[in-house]
């Protein structure tokens, strides 16, 4: 067995100077060097992206100076900027918790609206009286959120554990479900004068932001971060303990990486896929409350723009790490809130993809050492 | 409501999924799970639609489209055969990537006017036939009419057919093909191709002929993804995935047609009193894939049929192992 290979196979006809050769590596890089190796995919992916947009006809630099501009401009955007990204550091986290386990849960975005949708029953079927005070009003609400979200994490994670369904695509059926879900009682329920959305929240069921507090702190007159951000930091530091101190967290780090040595050590897959799957779920729910108590005060159809999706690129970019998670989310939250005004509107969604893609593509440099070599140098080697 | 006209509608409706599913197919057989089949689809469906209006000539429209989507899904080859990455996030990257750039290169489409379509036409004698030949032959776009010959002549290359062991094997147990002579790099990146073809096809059909026009992300919503719980259903086998494509196709048909009359069996029509409970109708294509993967899923544990062996596996020459 040799660990050096020619990918190219040799007898193909038409043959180019130079071949590309992988060499598994047999050390462990220095640590920053995954690190390295992402930022350089991030800022190959923003070039190519900078050529498709001058090809539509679009100025990249200025498209990039304009992100960089509206989302860390001045204290008062940058406030904007980490309001987008706590919805998002949660998916991520909820991805991350998934993706640990190999447990694919494109769902977030569904779990994502769950979530919503329970914090919304709370407040609008009503469950809980209008003049509740917000002690009792926001635990309720996250409470109802997490069940709703660890609810749409359990079908999938049941239908796995007992029936082997592909989990990848019966969380992204139960994303479309979730949606019309929620249509349904946005037009048909809690619609307000026959419009697309629900009343306006009570103000006690608002989570509290540093605005709010602005006759006591002049300082924080505007600034729109609200609870949800620390609420999402606790997540972060939770979900890092379970997943590296904890021997739950073990034993999914475990299935994540070698199932057979899990099944053989006694670990009950099934039942860590149900826990994963709804803890996942929990995390996304808690983003949908935290969103629309925190930034919409209603439900309505538009409170995501992918934010679930944008949630499988955190998690991976920041390799599934909860505290890497906060830093690629403040990055993201950058993109989502200044893309918002850039045209074609396709734009954000399309460097997100290119990102992803060049990110595993660059995944290769961590696990093997890659040297561009003359073919004739290949060639006396064998 | 006239069921005979759902089926037939429906038969063109799945003939969508047909090709996505059928490309999906071939993808994975050769042994590499292709998750962008979404984003292939709205290539290949924005393509198709700007080259009909740029040129007037669908057909010109179709064959960009097929290329367009079947360059889109080089990417993911490339990524997964050559530097061996994972090929669950590689799809789920391809779909962003897919949609992201349609979005970009679409922008405004929605706002063009109508559009040369593909022909539609009766097969003369086949049509005759009772309730078969309405269904079936009678006044169907064409590409219906190759989705039909589609699945008898891939079920036959794939079984029948030397080029079709290779593929088998090169699914099966790469280490031994490659054994063999045969090239497992270039057939994965072949097949993968042939699978972007399909999907891009698909994508055409859907925004040429089907339901035509460009509705951004809503001009496939979520076909490709249904496409995929299809090959799962279908057990990797063309005529399983003819039969799959045409349920769900009348299924999203007898959604919209359900809505209309004011007495359904008999009963006073709950979706025509209350046309919110249309958002329910419209969660059963996907609700009702989740319970296909629940009856494909037992039904291959029950028989021992699985998916190709080496699938969602990268070959690495030379390495034990599949």
């Amino acid at each position: 067995m040799s660990d050096r290979q020619n990918i190219k196979s040799s007898n193909t006809s038409w043959s180019f100077p130079y071949t590309i050769q992988f060499e598994l590596r047999l050390s462990v890089p220095p640590r920053w060097y995954p690190w390295a190796v992402s930022a350089a995919a991030i800022v190959v992916a923003l070039i190519i992206g900078g050529i498709i947009i001058a090809v539509v006809g679009g100025d990249p630099l200025a498209s990039y100076a304009h992100i960089a501009r509206a989302s860390v401009g001045s204290v008062g955007v940058f406030s904007d900027t980490l309001v987008k990204a706590t919805p998002l550091i949660l998916v991520g986290l909820a991805c991350s918790l998934a993706f640990r386990m190999r447990l694919w849960n494109i769902g977030a975005e569904g779990q994502f609206f769950m979530g919503a949708f329970g914090a919304s029953l709370v407040v609008l079927t009503p469950l809980l009286p209008e003049n509740t005070s917000p002690w009792l009003f926001i635990p309720a609400m996250i409470g109802a959120g997490m069940a709703m979200g660890a609810m749409w994490g359990f079908i999938p994670g049941f239908l796995k554990a007992r029936y082997n369904v592909n989990e990848i695509i019966s969380t992204l059926m139960l994303n479309y479900i979730a949606v019309q879900w929620n249509n349904f009682f946005i037009f048909a329920v809690w619609t307000e004068g026959g419009f697309q959305m629900s009343k306006v929240f009570p103000r006690t069921a608002w989570l509290p932001r540093l605005t709010d507090y602005a006759d006591r702190i002049p300082l924080f007159r505007g600034l729109t971060v609200h609870l949800g951000f620390i609420l999402a930091l606790i997540a972060v530091v939770i979900v890092w303990f379970i997943i590296y101190r904890s021997r739950w967290g073990y034993e999914i780090r475990l299935i994540g990486d070698n199932p057979d040595a899990a099944r053989y050590a006694g670990i009950n897959i099934g039942r860590n896929i149900i826990l994963v799957m709804m803890a996942s779920g929990a995390l996304a729910g808690l983003a949908g409350v935290s969103e629309i108590t925190g930034v919409v005060h209603r439900l309505q159809g538009a409170i995501s723009p992918g934010y679930g999706f944008t949630g499988i690129i955190i998690a991976w970019l920041a390799k599934l790490n909860p505290f890497a998670v906060v830093i690629v989310s403040i990055l993201f939250g950058a993109l989502i809130l200044a893309g918002r005004e850039i045209q074609p509107s396709g734009i954000p969604k399309m460097i997100q993809g290119i990102i992803l893609v060049c990110l595993i593509a660059s995944d290769i440099f961590l696990r093997y050492r890659v040297r561009i070599v003359r073919r004739s140098a290949v060639a006396q080697e064998a | 409501m006239n069921l005979i006209i759902i089926i037939q509608a429906g038969v063109a409706t799945g003939t969508v999924l047909l090709f996505a599913t059928i490309g999906e197919i071939l993808a994975e057989r050769s042994g590499v799970l292709n998750l962008g089949v979404e984003g292939m689809m709205l290539m290949g469906a924005m393509s198709a639609y700007s080259v009909t209006i740029a040129t007037g000539n669908p057909w010109a429209g179709v064959l960009v489209g097929m290329i367009a989507a079947g360059l889109l899904s080089q990417i993911h080859a490339f990524i997964t055969i050559t530097l061996r990455g994972d090929q669950v996030v590689s799809g789920l990257a391809l779909t962003f990537l897919g949609t992201g750039i349609a979005l970009v290169l679409g922008d405004g489409l929605s706002k063009a006017g109508t559009i040369a379509l593909l022909p539609r036409f009766s097969i003369p004698l086949l049509e005759k036939i009772p309730i078969i030949g309405t269904i079936f032959f009678s006044n169907q776009n064409i590409l219906v009419y190759v989705g039909f010959l589609l699945s008898p002549l891939v079920w036959y290359y794939i079984n029948r057919t030397k080029p079709g062991m290779h593929l088998r094997a090169v699914g099966e147990y790469p280490a031994a093909a490659d054994a063999l002579g045969i090239n497992v790099y270039r057939l994965r990146y072949f097949y993968v191709f042939l699978g972007g073809l399909f999907a891009g096809l698909a994508g055409a059909t859907t925004s040429l002929a089907v339901s035509p026009g460009w509705f951004s992300e809503m001009t496939t919503a979520g076909q490709g993804w249904i496409a995929i719980g299809l090959v799962i259903f279908a057990q990797w086998d063309p005529f399983r995935a003819l039969f799959g494509s045409f349920v769900f196709g009348a299924l999203r048909r007898l959604i919209l047609d359900i809505q209309g009359p004011i007495i359904i069996l008999g009963f006073a029509n709950p979706f025509y009193y209350n046309p919110y409970y249309g958002f329910f109708l419209e969660m059963l294509p996907y609700a009702f894939t989740i319970i296909v993967l629940v009856i494909g899923s037992r039904e291959a544990v029950r028989k021992r049929i699985g998916a190709p062996a080496a699938l969602g596996i990268p070959y690495i020459r030379g390495e034990r192992g599949l």
